[in-house]
C-alpha cells in the first residue's frame, strides 16, 4: 500500500471559522446537558419511559447514525473487495467519518444507558452473556471504534514524519519506528473493518426480532438483519457522495470524479434492497397492511418514495453526471435510509399500554450536540493532517494554496 | 416428576412432597400444614375407596388416571386403596363382586364411596344395571357402610347429561339418593382429578368435610367464578371480544362471553388448577366455557348462549384495562425547534444542491 501514500494532502485553511464558532456552541450545550443528565439522571434530560426505553439517542445516534458512518465500511469493500483501486484517495474522508460516527454512537449508548455505572462490567469476560445480540453489537462497535482509530493514524503519522520544523522531535521519532510496521499489517486491520460492521450491521436490526408484538408487522420480519446490512451499504456510499460533495463546497475543492463514478454501484444495491422489502412484505401478507393508508402506511410509503427517488435518479446516465443530481439523489437515500431506520426503531414501535414518546428539548440538544462535535471533528482532522484526496493539477496547487 | 408412566412404581419421596404441597395449597391450607396433609396420607390406615360407576361415560375415571402427579399406579397402589373400580381393576365377574363384598364388610363405616354417574329411576331403575343389580339398589347398599360419599362428575352430582330433556330413564343425581351420609360434590365434565384428590386429603387430614356450597361443593374449589380468574378477563373488561370462532378476536385471544362463554356464572378453579398438567383449559385453547360445574347451566342451555351476566365492571382492585396515557408526548415548543432545525438542514441541503453544477463532464462511466 506503499504507493498510495501521496494520494492525500492536508487541507491548508483557517480553523477558527464562524462555522466553528457555531459548531462549538452546540458541541459545548450538548455536553454541557450530559453533563446535567450524570448529575440529574435520565428522566431530567429525557422522555423516555418505562414504555420507550430508547428514544433518539438510540433510534438516531446509534442505529442511524452508524450508518451514516458506514461510509469507510462501504468504500473498503469498493476498494479491498472489488479491488477498484481507483476509488482509494476516498477512503480516508470516509474513515474519519466513520470514526466520528461511531464514537458519536459510543458516547450515545453512555449516556442512555441508564446504571452507567456498571458499565465496566464490559470489560470483565465472567459478565459477559455472548448470546445476547446487544453484547454482539456493543462488542462490534466498540472493537470497530478501535480499528477505525487504526485506520486513521497512517495519516496522523505521515503528518509527524513530514512535518518540515522539528517542534516535535519524539513523536517524529516514534512515527517513524511505527508507521512501517503499521504499513505492513494495516491490510489485516482492514479486513477486520470490514468483517465486524457485516456482524454489527445485521445485528442491529436481529436487536428488534425480539420486539414481535410490539413492532408493527410492516417492519417487523426476520429479514431486518439482511435489510439493515444492505441499508448501511447504499447509506454508506450515500454518505461518502454527500461528504465528498460537502466538503468540496466548503473546502472550496474541486469537486471529486470518484464519488459521480460511485454512484453507479447504488442502484443495484438499493435494487437488492428493495426486492428482498417488497418480496418479504409479500410473502408475509403485510403488503394491504403497507399500503392501508393509515399512519403506518405513509411511515413506509415515504420510506419508499425516498429510497425509490433516489434509486430512480442514478440509474440515469445523464444525471450521474451532474453533480447536482448525484448529491440530490445521495440525500433522498441517507433520509429515505435513515428513515427506514427511525421506523424500525422508534415509529413502528408500539410498546404495550398507552404510551407517548417524543424526546424532549433537552434530549434533541445532547444529540444534535453530538452531531456538532462529529463535524467539528471531522474538519478539524482534515484540516491537521494528510486525508483528503490530493487535487492533481494547476487547479489542485490554487485549491491548496487557497484560504 | 418422575416419570409418568402407567408402570413406574412407586412413588418418590419428592414427588410425594411436592403433591401433597401442591394440595394443600388448592385446599387454601396454611403452608405449614403440608406436614400434616403428608402424614396424613402416608398412615398406614389409608382409605379404602369404592368407586362405584353408573349411568356414565368414565370421563371422570379418564381424567383421575390423567394425572401426572402422582402418576396413576401411585395414586391406587399407594395414596389410597382402591378396593373397587370397575375399569381399573384386576379381577372380573363373580371375582370383582366378592371382593366389592369383601372391602364393604372389612372396613365397613370407614370406606369412602365414590360415584360417578347418573341413577335412573323410571320403571323401577333397570335402565343400569352391574351384576344383576339395580343401580339405585347399589348405591343404597354401599353408602350404608360409607364414611362419606363422594360424587365425583356431573352426572353424579346434578344428573349431567342423563338428566337433561327429555330424561327418558329419569336420571337423578346420585347425590339427592343418600339422604343420611355427608355428600360431597366434585361436579365436572370431567372435574379436575385434584379437587378430588384434594378433597379426599382433606377428609384423611382433619377427620371432616371441608366446606361446601349449597350446591354441596367444596368451597376451596368451586368457591369462585372462573371468569373471576379468567386469562382472558382484561379483554372482557377493555371490551374486546372474539365475535366468532377464527376471527381477528378469536386469534388475537380476546374475551370469548359472545361466543357463549359461561364463565361468568359457572364456579370452578378451572381457570387457575387447569388440566393435563400442562396448564391447559378450554378457555386457553380458545374455546368458552360450558358451564359443566353448574346444575342449570350445562346440558340445559346451548354451549353458545350468552350467559347473564349480573357485574358487568370490574371489581376496583384489578388493574385498568383501559391504562391512562403514560410517558411524555410531543410539545409545541421541543416541535417547533425540532422542525425548524429540520428545516435549516433541508434548506441548507437545498441551497448547497442548488450551487452545484448541473452539468457534468463527460469523462465518466468507466467504473
Amino acid at each position: 500500500m506503499a504507493g498510495h501514500h501521496d494520494e492525500y494532502q492536508v487541507h491548508r485553511a483557517k480553523i477558527l471559522t464562524p462555522a466553528f464558532y457555531v459548531l462549538l456552541f452546540f458541541t459545548v450545550l450538548g455536553f454541557l446537558l450530559i453533563a446535567y443528565r450524570f448529575v440529574m439522571g435520565i428522566g431530567a434530560v429525557s422522555n423516555l419511559s418505562d414504555g420507550y426505553p430508547w428514544g433518539i439517542w438510540i433510534a438516531y445516534d446509534v442505529a442511524t447514525s452508524t450508518a451514516f458512518a458506514c461510509g469507510g465500511y462501504a468504500m473498503a469493500l469498493v476498494i479491498y473487495i472489488m479491488n477498484r483501486m481507483k476509488y482509494h484517495p476516498l477512503i480516508r474522508s470516509a474513515l474519519v467519518t466513520s470514526m466520528f460516527g461511531y464514537m458519536l454512537a459510543g458516547m450515545s449508548v453512555m449516556v442512555d444507558v441508564g446504571r452507567y455505572w456498571n458499565a465496566y462490567s464490559f470489560f470483565i469476560p465472567s459478565r459477559w452473556q455472548p448470546n445476547s445480540v446487544m453484547f454482539e453489537v456493543a462488542v462490534c462497535i466498540m472493537a470497530y471504534n478501535v480499528v477505525l482509530i487504526i485506520e486513521v493514524l497512517p495519516a496522523i503519522l505521515e503528518r509527524f514524519i513530514h512535518m518540515k520544523n522539528d517542534k516535535f522531535p519524539k513523536i517524529k521519532h516514534y512515527a517513524m519506528i511505527i508507521y512501517p510496521k503499521l504499513d505492513k499489517v494495516l491490510i489485516f486491520i482492514v479486513v477486520l473493518g470490514i468483517t465486524l460492521p457485516s456482524m454489527h450491521q445485521s445485528s442491529l436490526g436481529s436487536m428488534l426480532i425480539i420486539a414481535k408484538s410490539k413492532l408493527n408487522p410492516i417492519w417487523h420480519t426476520e429479514m431486518l438483519p439482511l435489510l439493515f446490512i444492505i441499508n448501511a451499504l447504499y447509506i454508506g456510499y450515500a454518505t461518502v457522495i454527500f461528504e465528498s460533495f460537502a466538503s468540496s463546497m466548503a473546502f472550496r475543492r474541486p469537486f471529486e470524479k470518484e464519488v459521480q463514478q460511485l454512484s453507479k454501484i447504488i442502484p443495484y444495491v438499493t435494487g437488492i434492497w428493495l426486492a428482498v422489502r417488497f418480496i418479504d412484505l409479500y410473502i408475509r401478507g403485510q403488503l394491504s397492511a403497507a399500503f392501508a393508508g393509515d399512519f403506518y402506511s405513509w411511515m413506509f410509503m415515504a420510506e419508499m418514495l425516498l429510497i425509490l427517488t433516489g434509486t430512480y435518479i442514478l440509474m440515469w446516465n445523464q444525471y450521474r453526471r451532474s453533480p447536482r443530481m448525484v448529491f440530490i439523489a445521495a440525500m433522498f437515500l441517507l433520509i429515505g435510509g435513515g428513515w427506514f431506520r427511525f421506523n424500525v426503531y422508534l415509529i413502528g414501535f408500539k410498546p404495550h399500554g398507552n404510551w407517548s414518546y417524543f424526546p424532549s428539548l433537552p434530549e434533541f440538544f445532547i444529540t444534535v450536540g453530538l452531531v456538532a462535535f462529529e463535524i467539528l471533528g471531522y474538519m478539524l482532522l482534515v484540516k491537521l493532517f494528510p486525508i483528503m484526496p490530493k487535487v492533481h493539477g494547476e487547479h489542485g496547487a490554487e485549491a491548496a494554496k487557497a484560504h | 416428576m418422575s416419570d409418568n408412566t402407567l408402570f413406574s412404581t412407586g412413588l418418590h419421596r419428592r414427588d410425594f412432597l411436592r403433591l401433597t404441597a401442591g394440595l394443600t395449597a388448592l385446599m387454601g391450607l396454611p403452608y405449614a400444614m403440608h406436614t400434616k396433609v403428608a402424614e396424613a396420607a402416608t398412615a398406614d390406615n389409608r382409605p379404602p375407596v369404592i368407586w362405584l360407576h353408573f349411568q356414565e361415560c368414565t370421563g371422570c375415571s379418564e381424567s383421575l388416571i390423567r394425572s401426572g402427579h402422582p402418576d396413576p399406579a401411585a395414586l391406587i397402589l399407594d395414596l389410597i386403596s382402591l378396593d373397587y373400580h370397575e375399569t381399573l381393576m384386576i379381577g372380573s365377574g363373580h371375582q370383582a363382586e366378592k371382593s366389592l363384598e369383601d372391602s364393604m364388610k372389612a372396613n365397613w363405616g370407614k370406606y369412602i364411596l365414590v360415584v360417578e354417574g347418573a341413577v335412573p329411576l323410571a320403571e323401577d331403575g333397570i335402565y343400569c344395571k352391574v351384576a344383576g343389580k339395580k343401580a339405585v339398589d347399589s348405591l343404597k347398599d354401599a353408602a350404608e357402610g360409607a364414611a362419606a360419599v363422594i360424587c365425583i362428575g356431573t352426572c353424579a352430582a346434578f344428573g349431567g347429561v342423563q338428566a337433561a330433556d327429555p330424561n327418558p330413564t329419569q336420571a337423578v343425581s346420585a347425590s339427592s339418593l343418600v339422604k343420611d351420609k355427608p355428600v360431597i360434590n366434585i361436579p365436572g365434565c370431567p372435574p379436575s382429578p385434584y379437587n378430588l384428590l384434594a378433597t379426599i386429603l382433606y377428609y384423611l387430614t382433619f377427620n371432616k368435610l371441608p366446606k361446601l356450597d349449597k350446591l354441596g361443593r367444596p368451597e376451596f374449589a368451586y368457591g369462585r367464578r372462573i371468569h373471576e380468574h379468567c386469562e382472558r378477563r382484561p379483554h372482557f373488561d377493555a371490551g374486546r371480544f372474539a365475535e366468532q370462532f377464527g376471527d381477528q378476536g378469536h386469534s388475537e385471544g380476546w374475551c370469548l362471553f359472545k361466543l357463549g362463554c359461561k364463565g361468568p356464572v359457572t364456579f370452578a378453579n378451572c381457570s387457575v388448577q387447569r388440566f393435563n398438567d400442562v396448564g391447559v383449559w378450554p378457555v386457553s385453547m380458545g374455546h368458552p366455557c360450558i358451564g359443566c360445574t353448574e346444575p342449570d347451566v350445562m346440558f340445559h342451555t346451548s354451549i353458545y348462549d350468552k350467559a347473564q351476566i349480573h357485574e358487568i365492571t370490574p371489581p376496583d382492585f384489578y388493574p385498568n384495562a383501559n391504562p391512562a396515557p403514560r410517558g411524555k408526548g410531543a410539545d409545541p415548543v421541543t416541535t417547533g425547534v425540532i422542525g425548524m432545525v429540520a428545516g435549516a438542514a433541508i434548506a441548507a441541503s437545498a441551497i448547497m444542491a442548488n450551487k452545484l453544477p448541473k452539468g457534468g463532464d463527460d469523462e465518466e462511466d468507466k467504473a
